[in-house]
């Protein structure tokens, strides 16, 4: 039947071969495409000019040019926290997270018995609602009631003074965000491991081992080089999102204690949500986390092409 | 002669053992690491306030207080928010796979002019956080009467370049001589799609389906932004909204926290058999 169609289309062909293909192929990209126009593009612009304004969006939208910028840089002691802090996180969750789900990917690669299981457990709390664990870390990490201090206090002998304050602590809180980050989405980035490990060559391991090279050899120099798209990916999406971190703060520290975990997206909420919006001046801390973002893209874009 | 290599041999078998314990002593390690915190979540749910912070910890409750389970429904709207969710979520999904596949198709098996510029300007929006335009996209959305609508969690969740992404990133792995073969044989490229490249990527979109749904219904800042009204809430805006006003019934979080997992952990059990075992028989690279 469809070839019948092709048959009798191909007789009239008015136009070129090439331009008819092009438009069927933007036929499959216009759906998704208009979407991403009118709801991602359209804004990303709008963002782009806000940040040269001042705007409460009741007045009248004024031209302040690189006002925005000059304040952000030279007297808002809170965003220069919030940028660090972000940095610090980002630094903190990428090589860890990256660490554990390759270590629990390559350890589920292997022929082990309940690998469903484990498997599942390991996912689980990714796709838990985000609220309800935080509100369970909340507890566990109770400084004055919560079981993590009472074993440390009662099986490791840490006087009750010397007892960590977590989430409570200026030094501790960014560490138990960190911790409960990596705890949460390294299930994810597991299940990419571990679809990327089911692309990668049995035969060459089978080689390397006839060769008389060990497990943690093989894993070295024949596993992770297979891996490297793979793990292009996951570095893009760890680093990506966590520039983008906001809700674990938002629920486990409050941004506090001061502005200990204060992050870039936590401040952008403040000043365009809370209390008098000024929709300008988050604009232009959006700026700033995407040239952020975007500078990291590029070396890492960069890097995987040398690397190629 | 034969005794080195019995010798070698017995000195395999013990390197083997020892790979072994390790895997599993790590294992277990990792899974225990993950999993006790919802055991301990569990058994709280089952504890009057002051017996949740017990040490050592009871992780079975002698008196389990099922009254936990009665009061959250009347304390909040609990259903209303996971009817809130599941709707968000399901329209979400269906609307991603659809609008991902569609045009992954065409960036991985059909030339067209600018296919790399437009490519590149979806990796680019991976790259952009949402975080960075929120704020214009939030003064577009109210100009337009969209706050407090769920139309508008709707509309910024559905096209993500993350889906196009991924689906491509299969697709390139289905080998161009199929559709190349079913082009000879007369099938549109509707048809090539339709016909072959969504049943081969099944393993791929049970992949999309389970993420968009997970990112959908973990979604926490677009709520918290667009739905300020009650009935209107996520469950997780309104979970968050029932543990800062209640903020020391802990048995009663817990057991609303328990409830907001049963969702996610029924849906999750039964497409990630499936989900699993796509991934596993076909492979990513198909």
């Amino acid at each position: 039947m469809a070839s019948a169609a092709v048959q009798n289309k191909t007789p009239r062909k008015v136009l070129k071969k090439s331009t008819r293909d092009s438009l069927i192929a933007y036929s499959f990209i216009a759906p998704n495409f208009i979407g991403f126009c009118v709801f991602t593009l359209v804004p990303m612009v709008f963002a782009i000019a806000l940040a040269f304004c001042a705007w409460d969006g009741r007045h009248a939208i004024e031209f302040v040019g690189l006002k925005n910028f000059v304040k952000l840089f030279t007297t808002d002691k809170i965003f220069q926290a919030a940028l660090k802090n972000t940095i610090v996180y980002v630094i903190g969750t990428v090589p860890l997270t990256l660490a554990c789900s390759l270590a629990m990917a390559v350890l589920l690669n292997q022929n082990v018995k309940l690998r469903n299981f484990f498997r599942t457990v390991a996912f689980f709390p990714y796709v838990a609602s985000l609220v309800a664990v935080a509100a369970v870390w909340n507890m566990i990490f109770n400084p004055s009631m919560g079981p993590i201090n009472m074993i440390l206090n009662q099986f490791f002998g840490v006087a009750v003074e010397n007892l960590p304050r977590w989430a409570a602590g200026k030094d501790t809180a960014m560490i138990t965000v960190i911790l409960f980050s990596v705890w949460k989405n390294m299930g994810y980035y597991m299940v990419i491991y571990l679809a990327g490990l089911q692309g990668c060559n049995p035969d060459l391991n089978e080689a390397a081992e006839l060769d008389g090279a060990n497990r943690w050899q093989q894993f070295w120099h024949i596993t992770l080089p297979q891996l490297r798209p793979t793990t292009f990916f996951v570095v893009i999406m760890l680093t990506i999102s966590g520039f983008k971190v906001y809700d674990q703060m938002y629920m486990i520290t409050q941004g506090g204690p001061g502005t200990a975990t204060m992050t870039l997206v936590y401040y952008i909420y403040n000043v365009a949500f809370v209390n008098t919006p000024k929709y300008g001046y988050a604009s232009a801390i959006s700026m700033v986390l995407f040239v952020l973002v975007l500078i990291v893209t590029i070396i890492q874009f960069r890097g995987s092409k040398g690397e190629n | 002669m034969s005794a080195a290599i019995i010798k070698t041999e017995a000195s395999q078998k013990r390197r083997n053992f020892i790979s072994k314990f390790l895997i599993y002593f790590f294992l277990i390690v990792i899974t225990a690491c993950m999993l006790l915190p919802f055991l301990w979540m569990l058994s709280s749910s089952f504890k009057l306030n002051k017996d949740v912070f017990g040490f050592p910890i009871q992780w079975i409750p002698k008196n389990p207080r099922w009254q936990n389970y009665v009061d959250i429904w009347t304390q909040i709207p609990l259903l209303t928010f996971v009817k809130n969710t599941v709707k968000i979520t399901v329209v979400v999904t269906l609307l991603q796979l659809f609008t991902s596949s569609f045009a992954a198709y065409a960036f991985a098996k059909m030339q067209f002019k600018g296919k790399n510029a437009l490519f590149l300007g979806y990796i680019a929006t991976i790259a952009v956080p949402w975080q960075a335009y929120m704020v214009p996209q939030f003064m577009m959305m109210s100009s337009w009467h969209l706050n407090n609508t769920h139309l508008a969690i709707m509309c910024l969740q559905a096209f993500s370049a993350f889906g196009v992404f991924l689906m491509k990133q299969f697709y390139e792995g289905v080998p161009t001589e199929l559709c190349e073969a079913a082009r000879i044989d007369g099938l549109s490229e509707y048809g090539i799609w339709w016909h072959i490249m969504l049943p081969l990527s099944l393993p791929a979109l049970s992949t999309l389906t389970i993420f968009t749904f997970v990112n959908t219904w973990n979604d926490f800042l677009g709520p918290l932004i667009y739905l300020t009204k009650t009935e209107l809430k996520t469950i997780q805006i309104g979970l968050r909204m029932f543990i800062t006003q209640y903020s020391a019934e802990y048995g009663l979080i817990m057991a609303a926290s328990v409830v907001a997992l049963i969702p996610v952990l029924i849906v999750f059990l039964s497409l990630q058999k499936y989900f699993v075992q796509g991934v596993a028989s076909t492979g990513i690279k198909g």
